[in-house]
């Protein structure tokens, strides 16, 4: 069960400890009694589904929202941030998903903004190049430091956000969410410096949705679950199963419930096929999509899974190539004509190119239907209510009212509007790029539920992700792409994550 | 793993590419026109638009941050009308001077007042004070007042003459006024927390907020160097016509963005500097005098200078794509 929180049995001293702390929004009750306490020299996950109040917490803690109860304890000392700037001062750093810095300022003016080393009355430019080069040392980040930031990979802006961080005289850092735009080999790099930070003394608090990756680098787990503490553990005492059964407050057999179509052995008709397809970016591309059938398109980033998508969908100009639907030949060229021939495409980035923040739940699942049968032909209001009601019930997105704007919805409610929007137009063949990427865990076997009782219904669905489980889930055909190339085919029972990782590395 | 790459700026290059642009037109001039190719010429550049470089310096500022302001036509014309009013009345000018440069200074901080506490767009708070002021001109004298006070007189006049072969030069004394004005402002930009301060919002205000940046005095404090460059703007403006007339300077703002944008400063923020706000001045002056040699319509100035504005933004465009190309390959 349950450890206590305070860790003073254990050596280290407890840095930061907040008890009670409660937060209303107008009609959620976001944070209730939660406690949540910080030792030195650790590296202390924060988990829940998105709504568990995670944000909140950190949010409080960084002076960006203020408690209505509770009390923070920094260091022995109460305090009450009221700006992340307050909290700063107490020495708790924030480095925030998006890099929180200029990208037109240099490296090291990154690195000194707002407490430049002066000469006399002005900056000491020299000065602070040269001491941004000996922080970045311990980093162990050989750059350029008066090259613009924006010259430098994500990666390396985020240890260079987290220089910073820590330079400011930090004691407790916030990681919310530093993983989640890194490659493998990045994020080993950044554990190797949390690890050396933590054994700095500093406390870190990381924030993630990535679960392995907990593993990897905690030493202590909290769990919060609809805006209440459930427990704060061990990461060795506590297995990944019994973690996904806290944060979700289910067993995680539930997951394991959604069927497997690929048992079903199935001769699926043609709907679409490609022929050659070429592309500025892809070439020599063979598909065949099946009525009805959730087809995979599996590949390490940047295998040109994605790109492969926008080929069919007349996104990206093809140079070669035909396509094929229900028999005939078809000139896709542009998104429209797709639209037209029934085909429906839910973006990878879905703040980017999907949702319309201050537009509201109806509008934003209607454009797509009305831009499909042209501006002359409104659809009613009478109409767009009834399809609105419909799909909020049928993909049970959570909102007071079809009025709500998009904007105030949680990540996994996003993709839910996104994925109405699409069905909306009534498709026959919906392309999904990632479309569980950045959500909790119980919206993302929704969603892959959804997207397998459409195909039972005779929807075709293609289906990308990174995550090879949801793949072999979900997929009863797959092409595994590497290298911009179509690399090897598998349907039915031969779908495997191993199967499909042989087939990325090019075995057999 | 990148290491010591290094590239050239956006802003470098436009500057670069400006600062060609004027010599080559100001060589193209001299070989056209007798008597263009002198050092009279160049420095005539700066006595008629000693006025137009600090107002260009001025919302050089507030495009760092990536606002805009467009009051500043007005701001020069009001301060005219209203120094030759109060002069006309008999006020001395030690005080009519530090008068209007508050008045400036006032108009700049309702406005950044407005842009940071209410959020109001610049563009539209920054119209309402070219209404107002441009009207206000009106309501003081729709006529022409002319100045006949001895220390603007004096200003007006005080030059440096000089033989330079057989020509004649002169440099106006009130354009080293306009040169502080550079410099100062370069100094701030560079070396003050306050300046770095303008290029971090135009960057990214949101990061700048939680850098721990001073974001709403340095927002309200870049509008009010932009009003009181203009008041100061308008001082020199009246040294060198000596009068006040409500109608001066129509679209005189976009002279000044135009000039900042042709030296390499982005209007998305961030970017730019005030040397290069000056080589924009100084190449609309070359045009200018062009036109005038050739005796052409002025209106060829603004054909011109249209032309030019479409090429440089365009040219940054693609500058600025290609980089993002790249660092993509990287």
């Amino acid at each position: 069960m349950a450890l206590p929180v305070s860790g003073e049995a254990m050596g280290k001293r407890d840095i930061l400890y907040m008890t009670d702390i409660c937060k209303t929004f107008p009609g959620v009750k976001a944070l209730d009694h939660v406690r949540f306490g910080l030792r030195e020299g650790e590296i202390h996950s924060l988990l829940g589904e998105n709504g568990a109040g995670k944000s909140t917490l950190i949010k409080v803690l960084t002076g960006v929202e203020q408690k209505d109860f509770g009390t923070i304890m920094m260091d022995g000392k109460e305090i009450s941030p009221q700006s992340p700037i307050d909290a700063q001062n107490s020495g708790i750093s924030t480095v925030y998903q998006e890099v929180n810095l200029c990208p037109d300022l240099s490296v090291a003016e990154n690195v000194f903004i707002g407490r430049e080393p002066k000469k006399g009355r002005h900056i000491d430019w020299k000065k602070v190049n040269e001491r941004t080069r000996e922080i970045l040392k311990d980093f162990d980040l050989d750059i350029n430091v008066e090259e613009r930031l924006d010259n430098y990979p994500v990666a390396i802006q985020q240890m260079i956000a987290i220089a910073r961080a820590v330079d400011v005289n930090a004691k407790v850092l916030i990681l919310d969410e530093p993983t989640s735009s890194l490659s493998a080999q990045e994020v080993k790099k950044l554990f190797d410096i949390m690890r050396m930070l933590r054994d700095r003394g500093l406390g870190i608090v990381f924030v993630t949705h990535f679960l392995d990756q907990v593993y990897e680098v905690s030493d202590r787990i909290t769990v919060l679950r609809n805006g209440t503490f459930v427990g704060t553990y061990d990461a060795d005492k506590l297995p990944m199963l019994e973690l996904v059964g806290k944060m979700i407050g289910k067993d995680y057999d539930s997951l394991e419930a959604i069927p497997k179509l690929t048992n079903t052995g199935k001769e699926y008709k043609e709907l679409l096929r490609i022929e050659d397809g070429t592309t500025g970016e892809i070439s020599g591309i063979n598909v065949s999509i099946g009525e009805g059938e959730v087809t995979g398109f599996s590949g390490l980033l940047g295998s040109g899974r994605s790109e492969l998508a926008r080929l069919i969908f007349g996104a990206d100009k093809k140079t070669k190539g035909k396509t094929f639907i229900k028999g005939k030949e078809k000139d896709i060229r542009n998104p429209l004509d797709a639209i037209k021939n029934d085909i429906a495409f839910c973006p990878e980035d879905r703040k980017k190119e999907g949702i319309v923040g201050d537009l509201t739940i109806r509008e934003n699942i209607t454009i797509a239907l009305q831009s499909k049968r042209g501006l002359l032909h409104k659809i009613s209001r009478k109409e767009a209510d009834e399809i609105t009601e419909k799909l909020i019930k049928d993909l049970a997105i959570k909102t007071p009212s079809a009025d709500q704007k998009i904007k105030n919805l949680s990540g996994g409610n996003q993709q839910k509007v996104l994925l109405a929007r699409w069905l909306a137009t009534d498709p026959d063949l919906l392309i999904l790029d990632e479309p569980t990427r950045g959500i909790d865990i119980g919206a993302k076997a929704e969603i892959q539920k959804i997207v397998v009782d459409l195909a039972s219904k005779g929807m075709s669905c293609i289906f990308i992700s990174s995550e090879l489980e949801e793949m072999e889930r979900c997929c009863s055909k797959m092409f595994v792409l590497n290298d911009k190339k179509i690399v090897g085919q598998l349907s039915g029972d031969e779908i495997s994550q191993s199967a499909i990782m042989k087939q990325i590395a090019g075995e057999e | 793993m990148i290491t010591k790459t290094k590239s050239l700026k956006v802003e470098n290059i436009s500057m670069i590419i400006a600062c060609a642009l004027f010599v080559l037109m100001f060589v193209a001039g001299s070989a056209m026109y007798d008597h263009f190719g002198s050092v009279s010429t160049f420095l005539n550049l700066f006595n008629d638009n000693a006025y137009l470089i600090v107002v260009a310096v001025g919302i050089t500022f507030v495009l760092l941050t990536g606002g805009i302001d467009i009051s500043v036509s007005s701001v020069v014309a009001f301060t005219c009308v209203f120094s030759a009013f109060l002069l006309q009345r008999g006020w001395p000018a030690f005080i009519v001077i530090p008068v209007v440069l508050l008045v400036g200074l006032l108009n700049g901080f309702l406005i950044g007042y407005c842009v940071q506490v209410f959020h109001i767009q610049p563009f539209i708070i920054t119209l309402a004070s070219q209404f107002l002021l441009r009207g206000m001109c009106a309501v003081v004298s729709t006529v022409s007042i002319p100045i006949e006070n001895d220390f603007y007189k004096a200003a007006a006049l005080s030059k440096l003459s000089f033989k330079v072969g057989r020509a004649n030069a002169k440099f106006y004394l009130y354009v080293f006024l306009a040169l502080i004005v550079v410099f100062i402002a370069y100094y701030v930009l560079k070396y003050t927390r306050f300046g770095r301060t303008v290029y971090a919002i135009g960057s990214n205000e949101l990061s700048a907020g939680y850098m721990g940046l001073d974001v709403k005095r340095v927002k309200i404090g870049v509008y009010m160097i932009s009003g009181f460059c203009a008041a100061l703007g308008g001082v020199i403006f009246s040294f060198y016509t000596l009068a006040g007339y409500s109608l001066q300077n129509m679209g005189m703002e976009l002279d000044a963005i135009s000039s900042a944008v042709i030296g390499g400063t982005l209007l998305t923020g961030g970017v730019g500097n005030v040397w290069g706000s000056v080589i924009g001045v100084l190449i609309q002056g070359v045009i200018q005098t062009i036109v005038t040699y050739q005796n052409l319509n002025a209106w060829w100035t603004r054909v011109t200078i249209a032309a030019l504005l479409c090429l440089f933004i365009v040219l940054q465009r693609i500058i600025s794509i290609r980089a993002d190309r790249q660092k993509g390959k990287g």
